[in-house]
C-alpha cells in the first residue's frame, strides 16, 4: 500500500513536471515570437548567428510538441517562422518542405518495416500528390508573398477547425473494397501491438481519395508544409484505412510529395542553408525528445497547446498578408 | 514482431530509404558545420545574410549573383552551396528506392505497379531536372 502511494506520488510528480514543461514551452514560443516581432526591424543589431540560433531553439520546441500532438513539424513551422521571423516567406516555405521531408524520411523506414506504412496503398496516392505538389510549388513561387500569406492564414485557420472538430476511427468498417482498390491490391495486414494481434484492412472510395490527394499535394507545394493534417483524415475517415496505418502511410507519402516540391524550391534558389539546416536539425532533435516524452505528456494538453499556437500563427499570417499586423 | 506479411519490395524500399536518409542527414550536418565554422568560404558572407534573407527569392538571387537550377553544383567549394548537396541527397534518395523495387514488381508481372513506379520516378526526375520554370515575383 505504502509502495503504491509512493509510485502514485512519483507518477503525479512526473505529470506535473511534464505539463509544467509544456506551459514553459508555450510561454517560450509566445515570448520568443513576440520578441521576434518587436526586434524584426533591427535585424542589423543582432549578430548574423542570432536568428539561426533562435530558429534552431524554436524548431527544437516545435519538434517536441509535434510528435505528441500528432501533427507534422512542417505545418507548425511555416506559419510560426513565416509570421515571426525576419526571413522572406519564399525561404521559409523552402525550409518548411525540408523540415517535413526530413521528419518523414526519418520515420519512413521503420514504419514500412512494421507494416504501419503500406507501399501499395501509398504509391498511387503519392504519385498524384507529387505531380500536383510541383504545380503548387511553381504557382506559390510566382505569386506575390502577401497573397500567399493570406491564403496560408486562411488554410491554417481551416486546419485549426479540422483539428478541433475532426473525429477519428481506430478501425473503420469497410464492407466491400471498391473496384480500383481491389485492382491495385490496396489491402494488408498489420500487427497492432496494443491489442497483440494481426489486423487485416482494406480500403474503399479510392477514386475520391485520389482526387483529394491531388488537392493535398498542391497545398503542400504551395505553402511548403507537410500535409499529414489532410492525409490522415482522407486515408482514415474517407478511405477506411485503420488510424495507425493512415498515420504511418501518410508519413511515408510525404517522403515523395515533399521531395518533388523541394526540388522546385531548390532549383529556384529558394532554399537557404542558413535557414533550412538549423530548422531541420532542431526539429529532428525535438521530435526525438518528444517521442521519448510521449508516455508522460498528456496528448490532450499538447493538442490544445498546438491548436492555440496554430490559431495564433494563422491569425498572424492572415493579418500580415492583409497588411494589418506587419 | 512477425514481419512475414511485409512484402519483399517494401522491405527493400525501407532498407534503401534508411541508408539514404541517414547518409543524407550526416552529409547535411557535416557540410553545414564546415560552412558556419568558416572551414569553407561562403559565396554570400555570413555577416551580410541578415540584410538579404528578408528579400523575395528573385531579388536575393540578383543581389548575391546566385545561380539557379543545377549551376550551384559547380560552386560546392563554397560552404553555402556545399550544404545544398545534403539537401539534394535527401530530396533524391527516394529515386533509388523506386528504381530498386521495379524489378521485384516486374518479376511478379505486376505491370500496374511497374508503371506506377516508373511514373513516380518520372515525376521526381522532372521536378529535379530544373527544366520547369516559374515566373518570379
Amino acid at each position: 500500500m505504502f509502495g503504491g502511494a509512493i509510485s502514485a506520488i512519483r507518477e503525479t510528480g512526473s505529470l506535473v513536471r511534464a505539463n509544467s514543461l509544456l506551459v514553459l514551452l508555450a510561454m517560450t514560443i509566445f515570448a520568443g515570437t513576440a520578441y521576434a516581432v518587436e526586434a524584426a526591424p533591427a535585424t542589423s543589431a543582432m549578430p548574423w548567428w542570432g536568428w539561426p540560433l533562435a530558429l534552431f531553439i524554436t524548431c527544437f520546441f516545435l519538434g517536441i510538441v509535434a510528435v505528441p500532438s500528432g501533427v507534422g513539424g512542417g505545418v507548425l513551422f511555416v506559419p510560426i517562422v513565416g509570421g515571426f521571423f525576419p526571413f522572406h516567406l519564399d525561404f521559409v516555405r523552402g525550409a518548411g518542405l525540408l523540415v517535413a521531408l526530413a521528419s518523414a524520411l526519418a520515420a519512413g523506414p521503420s514504419l514500412l518495416r512494421v507494416g504501419l506504412a503500406d507501399l501499395r496503398l501509398a504509391l498511387p496516392l503519392a504519385l498524384l500528390a507529387s505531380a500536383s505538389s510541383i504545380a503548387g510549388a511553381m504557382i506559390g513561387l510566382a505569386l506575390p508573398a502577401s497573397l500567399v500569406q493570406v491564403a496560408l492564414g486562411i488554410t491554417i485557420l481551416g486546419i485549426v477547425v479540422l483539428m478541433a472538430t475532426a473525429k477519428k476511427s481506430e478501425f473503420p468498417d469497410v464492407a466491400k473494397p471498391d473496384k480500383l482498390s481491389a485492382a491495385l491490391s490496396m489491402h494488408g495486414i498489420f500487427h497492432d501491438a496494443s491489442q497483440g494481434k494481426e489486423i487485416s484492412w482494406r480500403v474503399h472510395r479510392t477514386p475520391l481519395g485520389l482526387l483529394l490527394f491531388v488537392g493535398i499535394g498542391f497545398l503542400a507545394g504551395l505553402f511548403g508544409m507537410g500535409a499529414g493534417w489532410a492525409n490522415v483524415p482522407v486515408l482514415n475517415l474517407l478511405m477506411g484505412a485503420p488510424l495507425k496505418v493512415s498515420a504511418g502511410t501518410s508519413s511515408f507519402i510525404l517522403t515523395l510529395v515533399d521531395s518533388s516540391a523541394a526540388w522546385i524550391y531548390l532549383n529556384k534558389g529558394a532554399v537557404l542553408a542558413m535557414i533550412a539546416v538549423p530548422s531541420v536539425i532542431g526539429m529532428m532533435l525535438g521530435a526525438f525528445i518528444g517521442a521519448r516524452l510521449l508516455h508522460i505528456l498528456r496528448a490532450s494538453v499538447v493538442r490544445k497547446l498546438v491548436i492555440s499556437l496554430l490559431l495564433f500563427a494563422g491569425l498572424r499570417a492572415l493579418l500580415k498578408g492583409l497588411g494589418i499586423w506587419m | 514482431m512477425n514481419d512475414s506479411h511485409i512484402s519483399i519490395e517494401q522491405q527493400r524500399y525501407a532498407t534503401l530509404l534508411s541508408w539514404g536518409s541517414r547518409s543524407g542527414l550526416a552529409l547535411l550536418i557535416a557540410s553545414f558545420l564546415a560552412y558556419v565554422l568558416g572551414w569553407m568560404p561562403a559565396h554570400v558572407p555570413l555577416e551580410q545574410l541578415p540584410n538579404l534573407w528578408n528579400l523575395p527569392v528573385g531579388e536575393y538571387l540578383e543581389q548575391t549573383n546566385t545561380p539557379t537550377g543545377w549551376a550551384w553544383l559547380t560552386m560546392t567549394d563554397r560552404g553555402d552551396f556545399a550544404s545544398l548537396v545534403g539537401i539534394a541527397w535527401l530530396s533524391g534518395c527516394s529515386l533509388v528506392c523506386l528504381l530498386a523495387v521495379i524489378p521485384i514488381y516486374a518479376r511478379r508481372k505486376d505491370r500496374i505497379f511497374v508503371m506506377l513506379c516508373m511514373l513516380a520516378l518520372a515525376v521526381q526526375l522532372l521536378a529535379a531536372s530544373g527544366m520547369l520554370r516559374t515566373g518570379g515575383h
